[in-house]
């Protein structure tokens, strides 16, 4: 009798640890985006230009330099952070100064930025400026976009194809 | 021990306690989380194999092959991703209820720090093993892990191109990171068995088996649940579409949500942060340290008995270093040593007969010398008066003693039961210092210092050096294993056994006297 009892113990024991693992394994289900909700990903890599232009040596300061290290030019390795705005029916969303990478401050800047909005129609403007000057864009992308429930809308930026991609 | 930890430790014991009623102490689950740990993870490898064949890693095709081993191979495939996923699983809860019981049974600082710091990246790589293999199933779930993992590294800025650009959008997908997760799922749990191999070098004796009626129950429990709720995929991952509502495996995944909630440092930082915690646990703080085993070399002939018998592999045979006529020697490594004295109770030249002056074995605990517990013994036994004069003697880690102290009852405690060489039951009874003599310490199956409780049971049973003396009624010797919670049961089996010994033969009571005098004179009028 106890020997039963101890079994049906057992098979209880059991029973709840594979409930455990069988409810925990796929259940609750967790809400990463409200299912009415599109995604809008701003992600692109971009060089601004070079912190100052490059300059011509005079030739004094070129005779300075030991000869093999004499260029006619003298380039600032560093560059200007990138502006970037993202303008969603008609109010400002994002408005970020992105620094460029690396320890010098010569590499890309990089944008990874994810905007969750409701789905539907909405007016959509994408504005970037690359100089040094501190005034206006250089790129500027406007659409009408209509998202579906849970669409993944890409911006993306190939100044070769034109700046601003939307995807 | 602060009042949490009994706390909590009252609260494992209950659970014990239930577990013992239908599984016994041998199979009591609680008992072998680690060596489950191991189960599981050879369940894990076997299945993973077995998937791995049928298997295409390519990103595109993944998908598909597991929908083909998932539905039309069903019974063999489908089953193996079952328990490929489902022992991962039991992986989980299985480790943390070890670390937690570790934590709280005090089985992690001092000498014993070794196997809870390798323990602590075991952690990262059982992770890193079951994100991975989401991942490679490439489906709506494997998508958002995708993401949000690879976001979650980009946040530390220190790969030069962003990683989460891999996942964009399905035009701009690229099946270089799939690889890379491929090679990381194979590769990581190779690696953890290096270092679940590391994590147990100091235990002798390891267990790396679960006894075969909880394996066999654990597996059939496993494969009933891969047959009722197999294992199945979410919807095919589509960059296009953000995943919204997502089936979650919470066992690998609770700490995801902080990722929606904190930025990516602040995750980082409570990762490492708890990482580091859980490093340092065995020193904060480092707990009370016995002082090591000292071995005493005239008295000790290098029969090797002590370095069977320790749990934790502190001590060794050494050449011999005095000149005597013996090969070896033991040593003990201080820094191993956690002071339980199991060594002691092995030894042969234990014995409380020995005619010369002070009682010196081979090895001896500084903290508990042997002279002394003799001395102890006799000085608690002689008032006891009654016809079932009964020695306790329990461990440190057992139940409380002290509420069984009375006119017949006298009580000792050793840091572990198997301190007590068996020769000291033999003499209390031989002597009639008692009538009966019981030994009660950790709760059964699981000994404080491992390996105690066996190497006790053992040596009263005959089956290990030094035994029991056949001479020595069993009937007058009992043992209960009795755990920290069970002092009622304790005092039921005690009142038990004295029944028992009140129909057996009076013993007439020793009359020699008293103990002191008789030490400094010798025990040569004894034998
Ligand atoms: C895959 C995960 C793990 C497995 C398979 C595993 C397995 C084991 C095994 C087989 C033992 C030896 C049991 C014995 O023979 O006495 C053990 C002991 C131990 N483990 Fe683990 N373990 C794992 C993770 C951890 C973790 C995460 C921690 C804590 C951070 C930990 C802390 C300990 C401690 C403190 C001991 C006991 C040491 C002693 O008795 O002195 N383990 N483990
Ligand atoms: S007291 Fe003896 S048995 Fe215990 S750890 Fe030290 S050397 Fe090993
Ligand atoms: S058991 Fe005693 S005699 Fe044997 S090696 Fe160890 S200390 Fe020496």
């Amino acid at each position: 009798m106890n020997r039963v009892l101890a079994y049906i113990g057992q098979a209880i024991a059991y029973t709840l640890f594979a409930f455990v693992i069988g409810y925990l394994a796929t259940s609750p289900p967790y809400t990463h985006l409200e299912p009415g909700m599109a995604v809008i990903k701003l992600s692109f890599s971009h060089a601004g230009e070079h912190i100052k232009e490059c300059r011509r040596l005079t030739q004094e300061e070129l005779n300075a330099l030991p000869p093999n290290m004499r260029r006619p030019t003298d380039c600032p390795r560093e560059r200007v952070p990138l502006l970037v705005e993202l303008e969603l029916d008609g109010e400002t969303i994002y408005h970020e100064l992105l620094p460029p990478s690396g320890l010098a401050s010569d590499g890309a800047s990089t944008a990874y930025k994810k905007f969750p909005i409701s789905a539907g129609e909405h007016r959509i403007v994408a504005r970037l400026r690359e100089r040094r000057e501190t005034d206006g864009f250089d790129y500027e992308k406007a659409g009408e976009i209509s998202l579906a429930p849970q669409q993944n809308f890409v911006i993306d930026f190939r100044p070769e194809l034109g700046g601003f991609l939307f995807l | 021990m602060t009042g949490l930890r009994t706390a909590a430790r009252s609260v494992f014991e209950f659970a014990e306690k239930l577990f013992d009623r239908a599984f016994g102490p041998d199979w009591n689950p609680l008992y072998h989380l680690g060596t489950l740990g191991w189960f599981f993870y050879w369940i894990v490898i076997v299945s993973g194999i077995y998937l791995y064949i049928f298997f295409d890693t390519g990103i595109t095709q993944a998908y598909e092959s597991l929908e083909y081993i998932t539905n039309v191979q069903w019974y063999a495939g489908g089953v193996m991703r079952s328990l490929h996923r489902y022992a991962s699983d039991a992986l989980i809860i299985v480790m943390m209820l070890h670390l937690v019981r570790e934590f709280v049974m005090d089985r992690y600082r001092g000498a014993r720090w070794f196997s809870w710091f390798t323990g602590v990246p075991l952690i990262w790589l059982v992770f890193a093993c079951g994100i991975s293999g989401y991942w490679m199933v490439w489906d709506v779930l494997a998508q958002y892990i995708a993401i949000a993992s690879t976001e979650w590294l980009d946040s530390l800025g220190i790969f030069g191109q962003s990683i989460a650009r891999n996942f964009l959008n399905e035009e701009t997908l690229s099946g270089r990171f799939f690889t890379l997760m491929v090679f990381i799922h194979i590769a990581v749990p190779l690696f953890m068995l290096l270092v679940m191999w590391i994590h147990i070098q100091r235990q002798r004796n390891a267990r790396v088996n679960p006894p075969v009626g909880l394996a066999v129950g654990t597996l059939g429990m496993l494969l009933v649940l891969s047959l009722i709720e197999p294992a199945v995929s979410q919807a095919p991952a589509n960059l296009n579409i953000a995943p919204a509502v997502i089936d979650f495996d919470w066992f690998y995944l609770a700490g995801y949500p902080l990722l929606d909630w904190l930025p990516g440092l602040v995750v980082w930082a409570l990762g490492g942060g708890a990482t580091l915690l859980l490093l340092v646990m065995p020193w904060l703080p480092p707990g009370r340290r016995r002082t090591a085993a000292q071995v005493d070399l005239d008295n000790c002939n290098g029969c090797g008995r002590c370095v069977e018998d320790c749990p934790f592999s502190a001590v060794d045979l050494q050449q011999r270093t005095d000149g005597a006529a013996f090969s070896e020697e033991a040593i003990v490594s201080n820094n191993l040593c956690t002071g339980c004295g199991i060594c002691v109770g092995a030894c042969p030249t234990s014995t409380p007969f020995r005619r010369s002056g002070k009682l010196v074995p081979g090895i001896n605990l500084p903290d508990t010398d042997l002279h002394t517990l003799r001395e102890q013994t006799l000085a608690a036994t002689s008032p006891l008066s009654g016809i079932g004069r009964v020695m306790v003697y329990g461990c440190e880690h057992g139940p409380d003693l002290e509420k069984l102290r009375d006119a017949d009852t006298a009580v000792l405690k050793l840091p572990c039961i198997a301190m007590l060489p068996p020769s000291f039951i033999d003499f209390l009874i031989s002597r009639k210092h008692v009538d009966g003599v019981l030994l009660t310490g950790c709760a059964e199956g699981d000994c404080h210092y491992r390996l105690g409780q066996q190497w006790a049971g053992q040596r009263l049973a005959g089956e290990r050096d030094p035994y029991l003396r056949a001479r020595v009624p069993r009937e007058r010797v009992d043992t209960f294993w009795a755990g920290l919670t069970s002092n009622r049961k304790l005092r039921d089996e005690l009142k038990n056994f004295r029944t028992r010994l009140s129909v057996l033969p009076a013993i007439e009571r020793n009359k020699r006297q008293p103990v002191i005098k008789r030490v400094i004179e010798g025990d040569e009028s004894h034998e």
